[in-house]
């Protein structure tokens, strides 16, 4: 979607050689027909559980006429081809290929559901195998909420055409018609001689036919599914209860040694000299090794440092600190983030860069009755997965091979082609699982630093990230300053709303230039507020970037709908009128949103807008059933307030209440959250559940307590908890979820969670107290209660 | 210098450098990678293991320093408490991403083995040193909870 644009690309890979790009656990298959057994027996006598049949089965696996090559390359989403995707053995047991990372949102668990549902599989004999980074298998960034939108019909087709290919090859064994097959969870039976077949017995005789068209595909119907839209189990939950699973930190090659890197202190600061003799009388520590000096622009190349080498990762660390570097001063260190601050807010009060225009916003709100204004601030913020970041690298001979904890391993792949120098079909990326990313493992570096590192020492190396590098080392979510206002009319009517954007842009880390919030994030909760006020003017604002900008968790939508969601329940409170009130009649009648009539290119998270459209019913549907379930307007005990706050963003609907408590010292307490999500079709809605309620606490802890700043090019935090997180006792003490059913087409739930967090809780927080908080965070990491008489409020 | 440590029940023979805290003990040198590394200082609880049937950090416990104390590791936690919490676990999907449950459910366990009925301010108060930032504590709460019913 919107990132790719500056992505490093090498030569689009089109054509593919499979030998020595696909892992041992990939099926191969080059001519593209139906899949390859893992054995070359086709004479299976198994006994079936469940299954009244024992008896020896022969299936000849010939084709009555040679297969030709796959008809569904090019489905809607990408290559449907069973092959690639479906792996059934002998014995019955089916291995979906998961191309997408697994990193919490359960991508293994509901990819799986998607196919194995199609397919008719037996949900005991499932089992997943993890993509390696290949372009074969389509777009593998697993970022922008879109694993389920982006591969739910393409999934769906290549486990239906498998289903009706094992049913083809159960026909032509009986010497039936197709029509009288049936295919359930892994058994083929059929109406005319009553006698079934088992996939496993099935299995070479069907790789062996021709791939069906998808005209000639039966898909099954809603009422059909078995696991899609079912609160199927986690397919890592039994492993990581034991320990078990491999993350990026986890990886173990033989004869590794481990790295830690003394990253620049400031972004292209370089080595001047280093002294390492204090580091090699470290015990454990094997070398030092100077990593190349990094020049803008950013992309994903590694920060440069001197990389300590050790037996074990503490050795390693213990050299890290016995290390002397002397470091120039590089571009950035005349980067403070507080005054910039001050300079983004002047910038924000005189007109940027139209990003939407409709009426005169300028005029009618110096016409109106009531003015409203505010401005909005948010430090930066980083991403902190709970692992830090790691790769392991090995060479053999020419071939290099990675394993770390990636979002897009096809990026890695190419990333390390271009910044190594070396032929792409030489490498492989594993992607292990992640522990944790919200971006930040959509970048790369620390994959490039194994590589280089692995190169140089000649064994296997792996990278380990501290929490120090991860938080000192980010490609940091901006700060923001955001300028609104507003002008009523006598009756408190919105007339006209006017919001200037300011903050660095994801642009600037892949291209130096680029010095303004781009289109791509100004549509993150700017463009596409959906409100129906005569007169609308969205601005973007010039801003230069001290430090690596990046993408996290709802992106640019985080602070852009803290600012709208805030202002919202402040045009509500000019007009005395109830804030759930208010943005319901803000947002309007029932109605299709067309932003191109109002001067904008909204690019709709890379969606046809004819698919994904901007509903503003569904908007106030997840609106009033939040406030429903929150019982909104009931009587509160004194101290406590209700807030609400709704936004679409990655094409999914969501509106959260919350409710907090507020003592007369200060301390707060989140009583409550209840959120209505309105996300299309949904493939898990247990899981999507659990993505609200994370994201959503993701939104509290960076609003209340997250706070990156920057001295002299330099991030002032470094650990727990001066960069704080959110923790058990702060948690909400109670959150309810409901997933409205719908038939629409499937949106992303890994981040829409996140943006109406902060303003939902901000808007609590002054219906409790009479309090505004217009800047994050409200808290900060040395306090633990509101700052009552701040300015601030 | 070699030290031998007790580790869920067998006892291990360690060439480490002196001052070498058990969580890289655990993940280097024994390849037991179930305990995490989420800080080293302390902060996140990723790396709790049972020192004596007592949860405790093992980034910031050196393993020269155990003076014949038994760890017990998220890969060797057996017993009633520890099955009621992984079955609550696997029950509800507790995990997202996992990187911070060995640390949680280390926790959840020393919690009802000290207590078998919590509150909510015992859970709070027992696992507010696990951080997680896929924000599972709503999980958390309700699995002990369920755990807890179970024993
Ligand atoms: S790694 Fe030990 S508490 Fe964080
Ligand atoms: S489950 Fe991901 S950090 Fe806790």
């Amino acid at each position: 979607m919107f990132f790719e644009n500056f992505i490093p690309k090498g030569d689009e890979e089109i054509t593919e050689v499979v030998s020595g790009s696909s892992g041992s656990s990939i099926p191969v298959n080059l001519s593209r027909r139906g899949f390859l057994t893992t054995t070359s027996a086709f004479v299976v006598g198994v006994t079936l559980a469940g299954c009244s049949q024992a008896e020896e089965v022969v299936i000849d696996p010939t084709p009555p006429t040679p297969a030709g090559p796959s008809p569904l390359t090019e489905v809607k989403g990408g290559d449907a081809t069973p092959s690639l995707w479906i792996e059934i053995e002998a014995d019955g047991k089916v291995k979906i290929t998961c191309h997408r990372s697994e990193m919490g949102q359960q991508a293994w668990t509901s990819m799986t559901q998607i196919v194995a549902d199609e397919l008719e599989a037996d949900w005991a004999k499932v089992e997943v195998v993890q993509a390696l980074g290949n372009p074969k298998y389509g777009d593998q960034n697993t970022d922008g909420s879109r694993s389920v939108r982006y591969n739910f019909h393409r999934l769906r087709v290549a486990g239906a055409a498998m289903r009706q290919m094992l049913c083809q090859a159960a026909a032509n064994h009986w010497g039936i018609e197709l029509a009288d097959c049936r295919a359930e969870q892994g058994v083929v039976s059929n109406s005319v001689n009553k006698k079934t077949l088992t996939y496993g017995q099935l299995a070479e005789a069907a790789g062996n036919l021709q791939v069906p068209a998808e005209d000639q595909i039966v898909l099954k119907s809603r009422d059909e599914w078995r696991f899609i839209g079912k609160e199927i189990s986690s397919l890592t939950v039994e492993k990581i209860v034991r320990g078990e699973g491999t993350f990026g930190q986890d990886v173990q090659r033989e004869g590794m040694v481990y790295a830690v890197i003394a990253h620049p202190p400031r972004v292209f600061a370089e080595v001047q000299s280093f002294d390492d003799s204090q580091t090699k009388q470290v015990q454990g520590v094997v070398r030092t090794v100077k990593l190349p000096d990094a020049t803008a622009p950013a992309l994903f190349k590694p920060l440069g440092g001197v990389a300590v080498i050790a037996k074990d990762t503490w050795s390693a660390i213990q050299g890290r600190e016995a290390l002397v570097v002397e470091w120039s001063d590089g571009p950035n260190k005349e980067f403070n983030s507080e005054p910039y601050f001050d300079e983004l807010s002047a910038a924000a009060k005189n007109p940027g860069n139209p990003q939407r225009s409709k009426g005169d916003a300028a005029q009618a709100i110096k016409d109106a009755s009531t003015k409203v204004s505010a401005e909005y601030r948010s430090a930066f913020i980083v991403h902190s997965p709970m692992e830090p970041p790691s790769a392991t690298a090995e060479w053999n001979g020419d071939e290099l091979e990675c394993w770390a904890c990636v979002q897009d391993p096809q990026t890695t792949r190419r990333t390390l082609s271009e910044l190594l120098q070396h032929d792409i079909e030489k490498i492989k990326v594993n992607a292990t699982w992640l522990g944790g990313a919200f971006g930040r493992k959509s970048k790369c570096d620390f994959v490039v630093e194994a590589a280089i590192l692995a190169k140089e020492v000649g064994t296997p190396v792996k990278v380990v990230w501290t929490r120090e590098d991860e938080i000192q080392g980010g490609y940091y979510h901006a700060m923001a300053v955001q300028n609104f206002e507003g002008g009523l009319d006598a009756d408190g009517k919105a007339l006209a709303y006017q919001h200037r954007t300011a903050f660095p842009s994801i642009g600037s880390t892949f291209n130096p230039a680029a010095d303004e919030p781009g289109p791509f994030e100004c549509d993150l909760g700017a463009t596409d507020a959906p409100f129906d006020i005569p007169n609308i003017q969205v601005e973007a604002v010039k801003a230069k970037a001290g430090v690596r900008i990046g993408w996290l968790r709802s992106v640019a939508n985080i602070h852009h709908v803290f600012g709208v969601q805030s202002f919202a329940a402040e045009m509500a409170a000019a007009a005395g009128k109830d804030q759930k009130d208010y943005l319901l009649e803000l947002i309007g009648a029932p109605r299709i949103v067309d932003l191109s009539a109002e001067n904008s290119k909204y690019g709709n998270y890379g969606a046809d807008i004819e698919e994904y459209p901007l509903d503003a019913d569904r908007l106030a549907n997840v609106i009033r059933k939040a406030a429903d379930m929150a019982k909104w307007g009931r009587d509160l005990p004194a101290g406590h307030g209700l807030g609400i706050a709704v936004h679409r963003s990655f094409l999914s609907y969501v509106a959260l209440v919350v409710e907090v408590a507020v003592d007369a010292e200060g301390n707060l307490t989140i009583v409550g959250c209840w959120s209505a999500v309105d996300a299309g079709t949904v493939v898990n809605p247990k899981h999507v559940k659990h993505q609200i309620e994370g994201g959503v606490i993701f939104g509290f802890s960076n609003a209340l307590y997250g706070k990156i700043s920057v001295t002299e090019g330099q991030v002032d935090q470094a650990n727990f908890p001066d960069w704080r997180l959110m923790r058990m006792d702060e948690a909400p003490k109670a959150f309810e979820v409901e997933v409205i059913e719908s038939n629409a087409p499937p949106a992303g739930v890994g981040e829409p969670g996140t943006p109406p967090a902060a303003p939902a809780l901000a808007n609590a927080i002054f219906a409790a107290t009479g309090k505004r908080y217009r800047t994050l965070p409200i808290i900060g990491p040395d306090d633990y209660t509101l700052p009552l008489n701040s300015d601030n409020a | 210098m070699a030290v031998t440590i007790n580790i869920n029940g067998k006892d291990e023979t360690i060439d480490a450098a002196p001052g070498t805290p058990l969580l890289w003990v655990l993940r280097d040198h024994l390849q037991m990678t179930g305990t995490k590394f989420g800080c080293g200082v302390a902060q996140c609880g990723a790396c709790t293991v049972h020192l004596d049937g007592e949860p405790v950090r093992s980034c910031s416990i050196p393993h020269d320093a155990l003076d014949g104390g038994k760890v017990t590791t998220i890969e060797g936690k057996e017993g009633k408490a520890a099955k009621a919490i992984r079955d609550a676990w696997v029950n509800l999907n507790v995990p997202q991403c996992g990187y911070c449950q060995s640390g949680q459910i280390m926790s959840a366990v020393a919690l009802l083995e000290a207590n078998p009925k919590p509150s909510d301010q015992d859970i709070d108060d027992a696992m507010s040193g696990n951080l997680c930032r896929c924000a599972t504590y709503m999980s958390i709460r309700r699995a002990i909870k369920q755990a807890a019913a179970s024993l």
